[in-house]
This record gives structure tokens, C-alpha cells and sequence, in this order.
């Protein structure tokens, strides 16, 4: 078991495991640590389950406090002991009312986003973006379109931020990487025989070592949804873990595919799968299912990692993919980012949108907003 | 990132306010015989417009005008023909349904949100839902021809100031009765917009009268020998010296009063979807909803979480101008009820019942507060027993299905209940044992015009849409057919 835990940018960070068994000390130092930077715990389950870690974080080297922190509280660390007690664990969430969620989903969709607020949401938006191409027909050259897309989404007004990941196939994480050199813009790969997840572990780790190995910053990974709806909870669990190792240093996001999952109840659990077995990011869709993210199932995970948050003091992220199409419904996700889980999520770090066509939407909006009259869509690029 | 939404507010030009409002009597406009009341805009506390009201003199006009016209042309139409009025009348709403959710929001204080998504839209819904009826009267199974009552004067409270009104006047229309109906004093103006559209659907003049004023002109009213059937909305005091009066009359009356709701969270409840239920139970229309679920009860097991799940977040809840489009809590209705609201707080207080309330800021002018919450209060405490009618909430535990009955039960009102279990079995159960006269099955304040609405023991008898809120219309004392 591997916990990766954030460590405040510019702090410099020692962390060590104290459990009785001297071979399990672990001891990692940052001096200024970046955003990404992060503490890997001891790997040992049992020194997880004793609470035993202990992060000694201190700012331009004075001591500010010993706190514990990436220890799951006991009733979290014992629900991924077994594969019955990830079963009796997950079927003790409370569930989720579907009339209801859907109600307070719709109601949040009317909040009315003007002038001011409406510009920050693009420009938070357009930061948010993961600008995906997965098709068969992916070439080296729609790949590199793509990036240039995400360092400069609108070359007449270069000011408009960059989008915050392109989003490929394995075997395009290189070409990506190459062209993306030094921009900040992430490379984020899809993996594990995406998008059905139908195959082995084997192959699945192998996948994810090429997005790896070609220098993925992020990796998309799918979960086995005929095992998770045949009730085989550990097997899923499992599987991401094992991914999770296999990333390294990159961060995981966990696709659930919420379309197949079908249930709130479902997608709250897997959520909760996904989170105990150290996603970076729960991920609802691969693009290819209908319905891919709505909002409320947006709701039910942006509601998981908010008590996520609350019963471990670990902030994990969030990502809609797939149907989000306008600014407009960008900003609808964003009010349910600001009301659900929490204004401390709105940044791209822990909240990113999956989809390609909305960046061009938004790059309209934002002109629109700046001119104070809407251009045609000729003259946002085609990439 | 901090993200600040920017005001969204919806224009006050459109409700077209006009200086000075008249009641409408006959067919027409005319200045009333009493005097000029000015009514407030509650999100600002200054004056919105001047109301000229009537007297017992008018009032008798009225309910002339009203008994003439059932006479001469209302009861001789044909059931299809009322419909087609009915039907006019609810298009009319739809197409002015912009107009009279500024209308509503400026002089009742509720958000815009409420009135553009809710008021106004069942308000029409009313309307279309008993046009329907108005030539299937022989099939609601109260007889092969059941007759209307005659004349029907209708005194309607001032939180849904709009939707009371078309929930007095669709079924009574649709039945064959004339009207005279009185609006409360602190919000005359939607009603008379909505006579308006009356007039513009050409109903024959009398049909409906809307007569404006206080408690004087209602009680006129009620108590008018001209008058076969009286319904009544408000508070149970005013509801009990109705009834008093009425008293060895003849007189039909239907009365919706006041209530204490109870909304009972199991430890199997969805949760979050039970925190959005109580939010919406109790600061829906700023909690002034005689159906509010105003009493918490949840299970003790799961208590502590609940209510810190449920004070984060109405902490989200966003108060203030009741304009803003943002806005979910907007200004109670008048400083009089403000004031009403406050000294419960402080009784509540004095009994030793613990207030939290929501840390947002409120605006400087207009009559608002905080949503709050009393932990800790006991069954016997003011708080409890009493309507508060204002966004207070008032939480008490229980430990067993059996106790949570108990406890709902013990009120003198029964209007409304809400039960939160992921169990159906629990719910049917519940539903059977609680003496209220609506019960929310994981929901809350959902009303639709199929449903029937109304309460047990003190909270009133008689009940409002559906067939048997037409019945109550309807003569059904010759002839029943069960």
C-alpha cells in the first residue's frame, strides 16, 4: 500500500514512518517542494492500520507542528482489509435518493453567473481543461494540433490561460510530451486497455507502463465495471492499487464510467473504491458511454471527496469527462464544484474537465465577455 | 480560488408597479370605500404602492355582484364552457408569468427564484388542471350531477399570496360557484394583476371579485349571509373564530391553518438528500409555509453528523435581495411578522434551547434573518409546540420508529410530516401512523394540483386539489354515489 500525500508548495518537508518496525522507516526530504511534490508513505499495510505515520511539515526550515496526516482514520484502514470488508464497508454508505440529488442538481444549474464571476468561471474553466483526442485515428499530427491548442487556445489573445492537460493514448504520450516541453501543460494518458478495461492486469500494468515510460504527468485508467457490478469489489480495488504503483510519480485518475455503473448508490461506492485505493482524481467517464457525466452523478462524487476530505484531512480531485459541450454547462459544473464540495476546489489541480469542443465554446464566451459582442465561430481556431 | 458570484438581479421594471391598485368588483376596477393601506416591498421596507381597500358596504356589493352573476350566468353555462375560461385564465398566467414573479417577489419578499420556478408555474398549473375537471364533474364519484354551492368567499394568507389565490378560485370556478375572495393586506398586488387576466379572459363581470383590505373586511366577508361556502387559509387563532361564527349556519367551510411539521430522519436515510429535504422543509419561502417541516427528528445514532452535515450546509445558503436571481432565502414578509419570529427566538432562548444560526451577512434595509437552527430543545419548550412561521428549525432526537411517532403526533397540529428511510416498508408504516394530513416520502414541500392538500386536528379540515378538493365545492350532501 502506497499513500501519496500533498505537500504545501515551497514548504520543506521531511516525513517518516514511526511504526515499531525499524524496516518499514521511510524518509523522504524536499527542500521547497513544488505543487506536484509528494510524500511516500511506508509501505507496509499494518503500520497504515496502526496510525503510526507521522509528518513533521516545516516552512523555510522551523518547525511548525507534527501533525498526523495520510493515516487513515481505523474504520477506513480496516474497510480495505479484506475482499468482505470492502463489501460491508461500501454497502454502509448511505445511500443516495435519486429524486432528490436530481432536484438539487437541477436547482444549482440555475444559479445565473454574470459579468465579473462569468469571466473568472472561463478562465478557470479554460485552465480546467484536459483537451482529449482517443480515437483510432489519432496521428502524430492531430496530437501536435492539439497541443499547440492547449499552450494557445486563442492566439489573438494570448493572454488566455493554457488549458491544463492534453489527454492521448499511450502511444502518444511521447509526441505530446515532446511538443509540450517546458509549457506547464500537462500530459495525462490513458491506460489499463482503455476504454472497456477488458483484459489482464498484466496487460492493464504494461499499458500504463508506456503512458509511464513515455513521460505521462497523469494517468487515465479504467476500472473493471463486470467486476464491480458482479460485486467483486476487491478485484477492482485491487487493480487500482496496483496501477497506482505503477504510475510513480504520476497522478492517477480513476475513469468509473458512471454510465455503466447506472446507480448513484454505485458510483457513490466506487467513488469510495476508487479513493481508498489512492486515485489522485475519480474520473466518471471514458467518453465512450452514453450518458457520460451529468450532473448529479458529478454531484454524488464532488459529495465523496468532500467527506473524503473530512474524515482524512486529504484533498483528492475530481473529473467530469465526456457531454460537456458549452461554457455554459462548464460553469453549471463549476457552481456545483463552488456549492458541493468547496471553494478550495476550484483550481485545476483538483478539478478538471475531460472533453475537446467546450474549449472552443469557451474561447468564444471569453471573447464575447472581453468585446462585449459575439465573433463567429471562424475565428476560434480549428485544431 | 474564491469565487464571488456577481448580482444577477431581475428587473423590477418588468411588474410595471403602479402607483395606486384598485379592487375589482363586478367586472371593473373601482375605488373601495375604505382607506388606503400602503404596501411594503419586504426586501427593501419602503413602500411599493397604495391599495385602495373596501367596507362592509362594498363587501355586500360584491357578494350581490357575485350572487347575481351565479345566477344569471355562470351556473346556466355548461361545464365545457367554464373550462374554456378556466383554460384562458391559465394561458393568461403563463404568458404574464415573467411579470407576476416580479410582481410576487417585490411585495411578498420571496426569492425570484421561487416565484419564477414555483409560484407562478402552479399557479397556471392549477388553473389548467381544473379547466379539465370543469366538464367531468359527474365522474369525480360524487354522484351523477353533482350542483355547485353558489357563492364562495375565500380569505387567502400572504405567503403564496398568487397560489392560494388559484388554489380558491380554479376549483371553485370549475365547480359552477362565484367568488369573492380576500387577499391579505400585506400582499394584495399579484391577485390583482391576476384580475387583470381575469378581465382580459372576458369572465363575465362577478364571477370573481377580489375585495382588498385586513381582518375587518375578511371577517365581513365570512360572515355574510349572502355567502354559501367559506375557505379559509391562515392561522389557526383566526381559523377557530371562523368556525366559531359559522356556527349553526349552513354554510360549507373548508379551513387550512397552521402546523408544526415533523421531519423524521431515520439512521438509514439518504443522507445528503435528506439534509437538502430539511433545508428545503423549513427555509423554502423563508420558512413562512403552514406545511413547513419545522421539527427535526432524527435518529440519535446518527445525530451529530446529521446536524453538522446540515449546518455546513445551510452555511452555503445564499440570503439576501429577494431580486437576485442567486438568492435562495429572501426577506420575511412584513416587520410585524419579523418582530413575531424574533420574540419566539428569544423564548427559545430563555427556555434554554441552543441557537445556531447561519453566519451570512444580511442586508441593511428590509426585514430579514438568518436561517437558524435550535439544537437541544425538548418537546415541552415554546419552540417545539409553537408555529414559529420563519427559517427556524427546531431538532429534537429520537430513538426508536415507535418514539419518533410519538413524538410527531404530539402537536395539536397535523398538517404536514416527512419520513426519510431508504426503507419503503418504514415509510408505508410511518406513513400510516402519522396524523397529518400530507406525508413526504424522501421529500419535502412538493405540491402538485393532482394531490390533495389539507390537515388533521388543528391544522383545519377540507382539503385542496384533486377530486376531493373539488368536492368541497360541490353540493354532495343529495345523491352520493360511493
Amino acid at each position: 500500500m502506497i499513500c501519496d500525500h500533498f505537500v504545501p508548495q515551497g514548504a520543506v518537508v521531511t516525513a517518516s514512518c514511526r511504526c515499531a518496525d525499524s524496516e518499514h522507516l521511510y524518509y523522504r526530504k524536499y527542500e521547497n517542494a513544488g505543487a506536484s511534490d509528494t510524500v511516500r508513505h511506508c509501505a507496509d499495510q499494518r503500520c497504515r492500520l496502526a496510525g503510526s505515520i507521522m509528518n513533521s511539515v516545516s516552512r523555510q526550515g522551523r518547525d511548525l507542528s507534527v501533525v498526523p496526516t495520510g493515516v487513515l482514520p481505523p474504520h477506513l484502514a480496516d474497510a480495505t482489509a479484506d475482499e468482505i470488508s470492502i463489501r460491508r464497508f461500501l454497502f454502509g454508505l448511505p445511500g443516495v435518493d435519486p429524486v432528490g440529488i436530481e432536484q438539487r442538481a437541477a436547482g444549482l444549474a440555475t444559479r445565473s453567473i454574470k459579468r465579473a464571476s462569468k469571466l473568472a468561471a472561463i478562465d478557470l474553466a479554460i485552465s480546467m481543461v484536459d483537451l482529449t483526442t482517443l480515437e483510432g485515428a489519432d496521428t502524430p499530427g492531430k496530437v501536435r494540433n492539439l497541443a499547440r491548442k492547449a499552450m494557445l487556445p486563442d492566439p489573438d489573445f494570448p493572454e488566455t490561460p493554457q488549458a491544463a492537460a492534453i489527454c492521448v493514448y499511450p502511444d502518444m504520450v511521447h509526441t505530446a510530451g515532446t511538443e509540450l516541453e517546458g509549457s506547464g501543460v500537462k500530459v495525462a494518458s490513458v491506460a489499463t486497455a482503455f476504454p472497456s478495461g477488458r483484459s489482464s492486469l498484466e496487460v492493464k500494468l504494461a499499458d500504463t507502463k508506456i503512458g509511464v515510460d513515455g513521460g505521462a504527468d497523469e494517468i487515465d485508467m479504467v476500472i473493471d465495471r463486470g467486476a464491480f457490478l458482479a460485486g467483486r469489489y476487491g478485484r477492482v480495488f485491487e487493480q487500482i492499487v496496483a496501477v497506482k504503483e505503477a504510475c510513480g510519480d504520476a497522478r492517477l485518475k480513476v475513469i468509473l464510467e458512471t454510465g455503466e455503473l447506472a446507480t448513484y448508490d454505485n458510483v457513490r461506492r466506487a467513488s469510495w473504491l476508487a479513493l481508498l485505493a489512492g486515485a489522485d482524481f475519480i474520473k466518471t467517464s471514458t467518453g465512450k458511454i452514453t450518458p457520460a457525466a451529468t450532473l448529479p452523478v458529478v454531484h454524488v462524487m464532488l459529495q465523496a471527496v468532500k467527506d473524503w476530505k473530512a474524515q482524512t484531512g486529504e484533498q483528492r480531485a475530481v473529473k467530469p469527462a465526456g457531454g460537456i459541450r458549452t461554457a455554459k454547462d462548464a460553469i453549471r459544473y463549476l457552481v456545483a464544484v463552488h456549492e458541493v464540495a468547496g471553494h478550495e476546489w476550484l483550481d485545476p489541480y483538483y478539478f478538471r474537465f475531460g472533453a475537446s469542443s467546450v474549449l472552443n465554446d469557451l474561447i468564444m464566451q471569453r471573447r464575447a465577455q472581453l468585446d462585449g459582442h459575439y465573433s463567429g465561430a471562424d475565428y476560434v481556431t480549428v485544431d | 480560488m474564491d469565487w464571488e458570484y456577481a448580482s444577477a438581479p431581475e428587473s423590477s421594471a418588468i411588474a410595471d408597479i403602479k402607483d395606486r391598485y384598485l379592487p375589482y368588483v363586478d367586472g371593473s376596477f373601482k375605488e373601495g370605500n375604505g382607506e388606503d393601506r400602503d404596501t411594503v416591498n419586504p426586501g427593501t421596507g419602503e413602500r411599493l404602492s397604495t391599495v385602495s381597500t373596501v367596507n362592509a358596504a362594498d363587501v355586500d356589493r360584491a357578494v350581490n355582484a357575485a350572487r347575481r352573476a351565479y345566477q344569471s350566468s355562470w351556473s346556466q353555462l355548461s361545464g365545457a364552457e367554464r373550462g374554456k375560461y378556466l383554460f384562458r385564465i391559465a394561458r393568461g398566467i403563463a404568458e404574464r408569468s415573467r411579470e407576476l414573479a416580479v410582481v410576487e417577489t417585490l411585495d411578498n419578499g420571496k426569492p425570484i427564484k421561487e416565484t419564477r420556478d414555483f409560484d407562478v408555474p402552479a399557479a397556471a398549473q392549477h388553473f389548467f388542471y381544473h379547466a379539465g375537471w370543469a366538464d367531468k364533474l359527474q365522474h369525480l364519484g360524487l354522484g351523477p350531477a353533482p350542483q355547485p354551492l353558489g357563492v364562495a368567499g375565500q380569505v387567502i394568507p400572504w405567503n403564496f399570496p398568487l397560489l392560494m389565490a388559484a388554489w380558491k378560485i380554479a376549483p371553485a370556478l370549475a365547480a359552477g360557484n362565484t367568488v369573492v375572495i380576500k387577499p391579505a393586506e400585506t400582499t394584495p398586488l399579484s391577485i390583482l394583476v391576476l384580475a387583470e387576466i381575469i378581465a382580459d379572459a372576458d369572465l363575465p363581470p362577478g364571477v370573481v371579485n377580489i375585495l382588498t383590505g385586513a381582518g375587518d373586511v375578511g371577517s365581513a366577508l365570512v360572515t355574510h349571509p349572502g355567502i354559501d361556502k367559506v375557505a379559509f387559509t391562515g392561522s389557526t387563532a383566526v381559523g377557530r373564530r371562523i368556525q366559531r361564527e359559522l356556527a349553526g349556519t349552513d354554510r360549507k367551510i373548508t379551513l387550512e391553518l397552521g402546523g408544526k411539521g415533523a421531519n423524521i430522519v431515520f439512521d438509514d436515510a439518504a443522507q445528503d438528500q435528506a439534509v437538502e429535504g430539511i433545508i428545503n422543509g423549513i427555509f423554502f419561502n423563508q420558512g413562512q409555509v403552514c406545511c413547513a417541516g419545522s421539527r427535526l427528528l432524527v435518529q440519535e445514532s446518527i445525530a451529530d453528523e446529521f446536524l453538522e452535515r446540515l449546518k455546513q450546509r445551510v452555511e452555503t445558503l445564499r440570503v439576501g435581495d429577494p431580486m437576485d436571481k442567486n438568492t435562495d432565502v429572501g426577506a420575511i414578509n412584513s416587520e410585524a411578522q419579523l418582530g413575531r419570529i424574533t420574540a419566539l427566538l428569544k423564548a427559545g432562548i430563555a427556555e434554554g434551547a441552543q441557537l445556531w444560526s447561519s453566519s451570512c451577512p444580511l442586508p441593511k434595509n428590509g426585514f430579514y434573518l438568518s436561517p437558524s437552527i435550535f439544537t437541544n430543545a425538548t418537546p415541552s419548550m415554546r419552540v417545539t409546540r409553537e408555529e414559529i412561521f420563519g427559517p427556524v428549525l427546531t431538532t429534537l432526537t429520537f430513538r426508536t420508529p415507535d418514539e419518533a411517532v410519538t413524538k410527531a403526533n404530539n402537536s395539536p397540529y397535523g398538517l404536514s410530516a416527512g419520513v426519510w428511510t431508504e426503507k419503503g416498508s418504514r415509510a408505508m408504516g410511518m406513513a400510516a401512523a402519522l396524523r397529518s394530513g400530507v406525508i413526504w416520502d424522501n421529500t419535502f414541500n412538493r405540491f402538485d394540483p393532482t394531490a390533495s392538500f389539507g390537515g388533521y386536528k388543528e391544522s383545519g379540515f377540507g382539503r385542496e386539489g384533486g377530486p376531493s378538493g373539488l368536492a368541497a365545492y360541490l353540493d354532495t350532501d343529495d345523491e352520493v354515489v360511493r
